[in-house]
């Protein structure tokens, strides 16, 4: 382990801080800010490397407040353009800042080929369920029935779970936190730059202007998300509750929430999470869970080691072919096959 | 045998049309390269359907290939031919408004049938009647049963026998132009050799087959000869367009010591130059084939902030796909080049013709004040030079470059004359390595107008870019009226002052006359070829071509200033000459332009001029 000293000062620009009072947002910079001298040393990565790329929206200003390399993008494409960063240069640490509008909408083309590539990005998904730097549209995670300006009467189209979605798409990483909870978002935004492979982290983020309390069901306060959520822990028993009492438990192919010690219920019954299983389907249905007939799953759901990393498959590629060639310049190249002399 | 008489051509032009399955490509590039081989001066034209495998028999389902071989440099592909080669009623029919007055018409007999020539569309059982073919000289060998005879030993069954016939009229042609068999068999043997040795064999005996018959039989009046071109002295290639653009952008990646990154997505009649470039891991170039032409461009403007020499390569539609991410490279001021292999448009278009009418959309086809360099290639092998510039251009000045081709010279292929990378410049980017003191200003700029280039990963140089206006100098955000309009002005002043580092414009002929032809990008060898007819006619005409299309060269108003009159010619409806008239508003323009998916043909040009001159 390396020990460069940063301290979350070190990776803070000079930009004054421009999201609304209240957002979400500053809870996540904070938590990036705060985890990165850690994963600096943690993976060995010097601060020079760190390049924070993003698209359009609310989220996308995150690299401005960033003290790294940064890259704003245009509308959707923070994905594209971080696969090319990461693939001209596999030695950088590559963070792309999103949202739900940005990478599930305009951008969701990209969103699931730089899942199904592996790319080793670390993508930072801000879902607040609304489009707020265009003033308060619906977006691809809005709920059915959500009223907003382009929906006065109602969306009538179902949302995605954006881990569902990762999953779905063979993800080898995918974590959730609330934009609140600093201490679990670290923890994730850690095990994501530990990850090799491409890692998504959703933070559930409050718009306080455009869809306030869209989260509060399960996220309004300790008291709540302490009974509402389930924090998961790879190995750990999957239980919840203020006394922790509650648990998952699998029957009949489908989860369940049960109360230790009733119904004839014991710890024994209780699931205990294993991120690293490849077989994506408890995964899905965890990532699927929604409040109120289940907690919502919180922490590292997936975390799953894949040597199919996109970046590093390329850079190999190209030395195995290098090693093998006699062409090692343009000068062999236009010589090479079929010519003739004119004398 | 019998002694036939032998006549020495200056020049020859065979096509070479059946279905698109019939392997024509095939046969036409193992003609070409045969005779490239024999030092003679060649150009050559596919012109094949978009479908893979179209209707069979049909007019519409035959592929063309069309070889132009002689003792000059041959410019063009020619327009009409001399020989037809015809694998059934329906190629006959596509092919017989080319045919040369005279030409040789080699059918195939086994192919009038009932059925084919209802097919391709024939009224009557007489096809060479319907078409007035009585005094062209045609000739009607069963070649699927010749074929089927000469391969019957091989064992093989007879659908890999009849795939076989292109080679039996193949092995014709080599007898009528006195081609040796040797290069046609080293290609066979390579392609499989280690897949199914025995279907090279068989190709190789219906060639031999092919020969024979045409030496043995008294169907063919005359063989020929036609000389070596005299050509500069040097190592020579066959090269074709895409495949020269592609090696051109790995000459830019070399010279400026970066490696080359290239994000593309498969179109028509593009693809070839991304193919070509996954290819060349040996060079070290990287190759992203990405889910959608926006990707593409995104993923390679990702590398050129990450400080590769970054490429995308499109045709029309998906350069429309590609504009706000251009749009986006120019306000991050980072090199890129977005090659655009025209084709016919608008829309799906024509995917396979060609065309010139994505020259506005490259010049203007973005939101905002959103200057480029726009350069074209005028030739098959001028696409690596070409390419070269438009990777100097853009890495060098900081800005997107687009490059047009088109579908005729980018499958089109020439001999080329190799050159040596000594004889190129070293690209020299403003590359960033250390901070000055007081921090690095991303926006600061050199002489050129250009601004530094710091890639992530070197210390003390952190940084950050995007599509937003910029502050002038610092590079942060900025909504700064009197900013966006230095800005604004800027970023076109950069574009405007390429001029300083580009050749002057310059005339192929005399520098004063009646006429002068103008003309850009992929026409030059066609009319290049009708100027030299003209002149040598004793008229005043001269050609200005263009490469460098956005900024125009230096010297343009005093060339046109000394002409009587101005003809651009373009397979467009006007799109260079409106952009003449804005930047040279003195002149008047006459056009000749031309949308059917097709090159100018020489006798057209000439026509045209020939009418305005007599004016």
């Amino acid at each position: 382990m390396a020990d460069y000293k940063y301290t979350p000062a070190d990776f803070k620009s000079d930009q004054e801080v421009r999201w609304c009072p209240g957002c979400g947002d500053h809870g996540i910079l904070n938590a990036v800010q705060r985890a990165l001298p850690e994963i600096a040393d943690l993976t060995d990565t010097p601060h020079n490397l760190f390049t924070f790329v993003s698209g359009i929206g609310c989220s996308s200003r995150f690299i401005y407040y960033m003290k790294t390399f940064g890259f704003h993008s245009v509308h959707g494409r923070a994905n594209a353009v971080a696969t090319g960063v990461k693939v001209a240069n596999p030695k950088l640490a590559v963070w792309v800042t999103t949202g739900d509008g940005d990478s599930l909408a305009i951008g969701g083309n990209h969103f699931i080929h730089a899942i199904r590539r592996n790319v080793d990005l670390n993508v930072i998904l801000f879902n607040n369920e609304i489009y707020g730097l265009t003033k308060g549209q619906y977006s691809p995670t809005s709920k059915l029935g959500k009223i907003t300006k382009t929906s006065p009467y109602g969306t009538v189209e179902k949302p995605f779970n954006p881990g569902e979605l990762v999953i779905g798409a063979k993800g080898t990483f995918f974590a959730r936190s609330i934009d609140m909870e600093v201490a679990l978002s670290k923890e994730c935004l850690i095990a994501a730059a530990q990850h090799k492979g491409m890692s998504v982290v959703e933070m559930m983020q409050n718009c306080v202007i455009f869809n306030d309390k869209t989260h509060a069901a399960f996220a309004a306060d300790k008291a709540t998300r302490a009974e509402r959520t389930i924090t998961l822990r790879h190995g750990e028993k999957m239980l919840f509750g203020a006394d922790r009492n509650k648990g998952l438990v699998f029957e009949n192919m489908k989860l369940k929430v049960v109360t230790v010690g009733e119904e004839g219920y014991t710890l024994d019954d209780v699931l205990t999470h294993d991120a690293h299983e490849r077989d994506t389907t408890l995964h899905s249905m965890l990532a699927a869970m929604k409040y109120p007939d289940y907690p919502v799953a919180l922490g590292v759901i997936r975390s799953v080691e894949d040597d199919a990393v996109y970046d590093r498959a390329v850079e190999r590629q190209v030395e195995e072919v290098k090693a093998a060639s006699k062409i090692r310049s343009v000068d062999d190249l236009l010589r090479s096959g079929a010519t003739w002399e004119v004398e | 045998m019998e002694n036939k008489s032998v006549q020495e051509l200056q020049d020859v032009v065979i096509r070479f049309s059946g279905d698109s399955g019939d392997g024509m490509q095939l046969t036409g590039t193992l003609f070409s390269d045969t005779s490239a081989l024999l030092g003679n001066g060649i150009s050559t034209f596919p012109d094949y359907p978009a479908e893979i495998r179209a209707p069979q028999g049909t007019v519409a389902g035959v592929s063309g290939f069309q070889v132009h071989f002689g003792n000059r440099r041959a410019l063009n592909p020619g327009d009409y031919c001399d020989v037809l080669v015809a694998m059934n009623p329906a190629a006959l029919k596509a092919n017989r408004k080319w045919l040369k007055a005279g030409a040789t018409v080699i059918l195939d007999g086994d192919s009038l049938t009932e059925e084919h020539l209802k097919k391709a569309g024939f009224a009557t059982l007489d096809p060479l009647a319907e078409l007035k073919l009585d005094d062209y000289n045609v000739v009607i060998p069963d070649i699927t049963t010749l074929t089927r005879e000469a391969l019957k030993e091989t064992g093989l069954d007879n659908k890999a026998v009849v795939k076989c016939k292109n080679m039996f009229a193949l092995g014709i042609c080599f007898w009528l132009f006195d081609r040796p068999e040797a290069h046609a068999h080293k290609y066979l043997d390579g392609k499989f050799a280690k897949k199914n040795p025995l279907i090279a064999e068989a190709n190789k005996l219906a060639i031999k087959a092919g020969y024979d018959y045409a030496a043995n039989t008294h169907q063919f009046a005359n063989h020929y000869t036609v000389a070596p071109a005299q050509l500069e002295k040097g190592t020579y290639r066959s090269i074709s367009g895409n495949v020269a653009t592609a090696w051109g952008l790995c000459a830019a990646a070399e010279k400026a010591g970066l490696p080359l990154f290239c994000g593309s997505y498969p179109i028509t009649p593009a693809t070839v130059i991304l193919e070509e470039l996954a290819k060349r891991k040996d060079l070290g170039v990287k190759t992203v084939q990405a889910e959608d032409e926006i990707a593409g461009i995104c993923t390679a403007i990702g590398a050129a902030f990450a400080g590769n020499f970054a490429v995308t390569t499109t045709s029309g539609p998906g350069l429309s796909l590609k504009s706000e991410a251009l749009g986006l490279a120019v306000m991050t001021e980072l090199p890129l080049v977005v090659v655009d292999v025209q084709r016919g448009g608008p829309s799906t278009g024509l995917p396979t013709k060609t065309e010139q009418s994505d020259l506005q959309q490259a010049l203007y086809g973005r939101n905002g004040e959103c200057p480029v360099i726009v350069v074209a290639a005028s030739s098959p092998s001028d696409c690596f030079h070409y390419a070269f510039e438009a990777g100097r251009l853009a890495m060098e000045h900081m800005t997107p470059v687009v490059l047009l081709t088109d579908g005729f010279i980018a499958n089109g292929s020439e001999p080329w004359r190799i050159p040596s990378m000594k004889d190129y410049p070293a690209i020299c980017p403003p590359i960033v390595d250390q901070a000055p003191e007081g921090g690095f200003m991303p926006y600061v700029r050199n002489e050129k107008l250009a601004r530094g280039w710091a890639f992530p990963g070197k210390v003390g140089l952190e940084h950050r870019v995007g599509g937003l206006e910029k502050d002038a100098v610092k590079g942060s955000i900025s909504h700064d009226p009197a900013n966006h309009q230095q800005m604004v002005a800027t970023r076109a002043a950069k574009v405007a002052k390429v001029a300083d580092y580009i050749p002057a414009q310059t005339v192929y002929g005399d520098e004063e006359g009646d006429l002068l032809v103008v003309g850009w990008g992929g026409t030059r060898g066609h009319l290049q070829n009708a100027v030299d007819e003209l002149r040598s006619e004793g008229k005043r005409v001269s050609l200005c071509h263009f490469n460098y299309i956005s900024p125009l060269p230096k010297g343009v108003g005093e060339i046109f200033a000394k002409f009587r009159r101005i003809v651009v010619c373009e397979l467009n409806e006007g799109q260079f000459a409106g952009y003449l008239r804005q930047h040279f508003q003195e002149f008047r323009y006459e056009q000749f332009n031309k949308c059917e998916g097709l090159p100018f043909t020489v006798v057209e040009l000439k026509q045209k001029f020939e009418s305005l001159l007599a004016e």
